[in-house]
């Protein structure tokens, strides 16, 4: 089903939102990862408040999708996404990294049990995703309404762990797997292919028995058209290798790998917010 | 002597005493487990048959995943379907799985608390003539200091059995070691077993005993055969059969380190990190007495037949009496 323009706005609104979060929470931590959240925000909106079967307000409905995130690093997404989505108040998420806090470093589900998984060593969300489709499949046979969504980095596709269970997945038929890769071309120590070539990334998926949808990880048409046609993907899992911009929303911070893996402090977190709020007018009344 | 109330089998002292792979036990404890509740499922790492989870995999076909050659996958696979509510039995060789894939059975599965069983067969040198590649040594320490992560190392093919069926229903995650060679039975279906518990298994005919001898795995059966030697000299002993190391029965091991004063482990691992340091650290903290730990001392294995390699590295019934009369004489 085709997103209405209003539709679209709504979900581009809540991408700012999330962003905006993302911001507040890191200068509040003074520590965490900037880059890859902001440019997952996107994605996390469609999924949350278009694609996925959830409810928030029930967090273990047995019938529900499930989504893990394997590169547990860009938690403060996830966070934001599910507290603007109603899992938690907004307000808890300014103690992301403090003592006490649900909203650990790296997502724990024993903090925080409406998670799916635990996460922040990178390469084991795939296969316990794979786990969770071929659970489900067990369960509910081929013709499974559930999707089991898997959110992982490029970065994290140097680690042999990954390839494993793309391997599993292709043999398995998963087709009620979805990945979503996010290809901003950028891990700690410098640019991915710099740092451990991975192109032809698409083909390599292609090659181990995965159907591949390449999207424009910002436009949020296709970001939700992805999801919706991963749905009609017979007999193989899908992955969506979505190119996005680190740090996407945030002029100072886009395309930026030194971004990765630190907090803005208090003056660039206002930089920030300000570019955030007033990016194309467009959403200018809602946020001030 | 055996205390009656262990109902041990009465060949235990018999050169045609019964011998049966502990894997063996394992293979069969999970079909019933699998018979008994539809969530069990089994995942191998393409060691089927060497671990006996080919007997599940006949048995429930539409429940068992063949993962290949990759060990990290298949405790994260697990995960994920035990995230789902299915309870999985993963199975390879103990070097492999949980030698080579740690830091995954820490995040995903001790750290994440799902009910996933580690199941590491071919452990301790007994391996034999595959080598020190595929003997592990180290696996007991490696799952002992994950939170979370119960550990199980049964004496023979029949503990294995109820091992595998209580652990399908015990809702944590945990590690169960198993042995490759054909094994001295020593306990029957009547025998008592349960999580958490340590056995006694051989006491004293009179009197307190002069040593205590714990032991774990497949040489619980020569921990009992030295004790039985020791009494004919005139030395008690009691033996404490540990099939589970963590949670520890610290408080049997404690009754055990009081009547005797003197203790020895018995474990085909290493020294270190293993049942003898389990040991040590509770006596250490609630009964400190002298300890003689039989087991590895901090060297890898080698090829050779099982009974020549557990002679060299000195875990014999020889080895064990010495290390018995060695700690008495330490006794202050």
């Amino acid at each position: 089903m085709a997103l209405s323009t209003t539709d679209i706005q709504k979900i581009e609104g809540k991408a700012n939102s999330i962003r905006q979060s993302i911001i507040e929470m890191l200068v509040e931590a003074k520590s965490g990862h900037t880059a890859g959240p902001l440019g997952m925000a996107d994605i996390f909106a469609t999924l949350y408040f278009h694609t996925l079967k959830h409810d928030p307000k029930k967090p273990r409905w047995e019938d529900r999708d499930r989504v893990v995130l394997s590169n547990g690093h860009i938690c403060p997404v996830l966070y934001a996404t599910m507290a603007h989505a109603g899992y938690f108040p907004v307000d808890e998420l300014k103690t992301l990294r403090k003592f006490g806090s649900r909203l650990q470093g790296h997502p724990h589900r024993e903090y925080l049990p409406m998670l799916e998984t635990s996460s922040g060593p990178l390469g084991s969300g795939l296969s316990q995703a794979v786990g969770m489709a071929i659970a489900d499949r067990i369960n509910n046979g081929k013709a499974t309404a559930r999707r089991i969504y898997c959110l992982t980095s490029d970065g994290e596709h140097d680690e042999g762990n990954t390839w494993e269970a793309m391997l599993l997945a292709g043999k398995e038929k998963l087709n009620n797997l979805v990945c979503v890769v996010d290809r901003n071309n950028i891990q700690i120590d410098g640019y991915t292919e710099d740092i451990m070539p991975l192109e032809p990334f698409v083909n390599k998926y292609i090659s181990f028995g995965w159907h591949v949808i390449e999207i424009d990880g910002h436009d949020i048409a296709e970001i939700a058209r992805a999801f919706e046609m991963a749905r009609a993907i017979a007999d193989k899992p899908v992955c969506i290798m979505a190119h996005t911009i680190p740090g996407k929303g945030v002029r100072e911070f886009e395309r930026k790998y030194e971004w990765h893996g630190k907090a803005p402090n208090k003056e660039e977190a206002m930089m920030a917010l300000k570019d955030l709020r007033t990016l194309d007018g467009k959403i200018r009344s809602e946020h001030e | 002597m055996i205390p009656k109330s262990q109902k041990l089998n009465p060949k235990i002292f018999d050169k045609d005493v019964e011998m049966v792979p502990i894997r063996k036990g394992f293979g069969e404890g999970l079909v019933a487990a699998g018979e008994a509740n539809k969530e069990v499922v089994g995942l191998c790492a393409d060691l089927t048959e060497s671990t006996q989870m080919h007997l599940f995999k006949a048995k429930f076909p539409e429940r068992f995943v063949e993962v290949g050659v990759a060990e990290q996958n298949l405790v994260t696979v697990a995960s994920g379907m035990a995230a789902m509510g299915k309870i999985p039995f993963v199975s390879s060789y103990a070097t492999f799985s949980p030698g080579r894939n740690w830091e995954q059975i820490r995040t995903t599965i001790a750290y994440n608390d799902v009910p996933v069983k580690i199941v590491g067969s071919h452990a301790g040198v007994s391996v034999g003539p595959d080598g020190g590649t595929h003997q592990a040594t180290e696996d007991i320490a490696l799952m002992r200091v994950l939170p979370n992560m119960d550990v199980i190392v049964p004496c023979d093919s029949i503990e294995a059995r109820k091992a595998t069926i209580a652990l399908a229903k015990s809702g944590k995650p945990a590690y169960i070691r198993l042995g490759r060679e054909k094994t001295p039975v020593v306990t029957t279906e009547d025998s008592p077993f349960e999580i958490g518990k340590a056995q006694v298994l051989f006491e004293p005919v009179s009197g307190a005993p002069d040593v205590a001898i714990i032991a774990t795995g497949v040489l619980v059966h020569k921990a009992l055969l030295a004790a039985k030697e020791l009494e004919k000299e005139k030395v008690g002993a009691i033996v404490l059969n540990i099939a589970t190391i963590k949670p520890l029965d610290v408080d049997a091991i404690v009754r055990a380190a009081k009547a005797a004063s003197a203790v020895v482990t018995v474990e085909e691992h290493q020294v270190a990190g293993g049942l003898g340091g389990a040991v040590a650290e509770a006596l250490g903290a609630h009964f400190p007495a002298p300890i003689e730990r039989v087991g590895v001392e901090d060297r890898f294995g080698q090829s050779g037949t099982p009974e020549e390699l557990i002679e060299h590295y000195g875990m014999g019934v020889e080895a064990v009496k010495k290390a018995a009369l060695k700690v008495i004489k330490r006794k202050g």
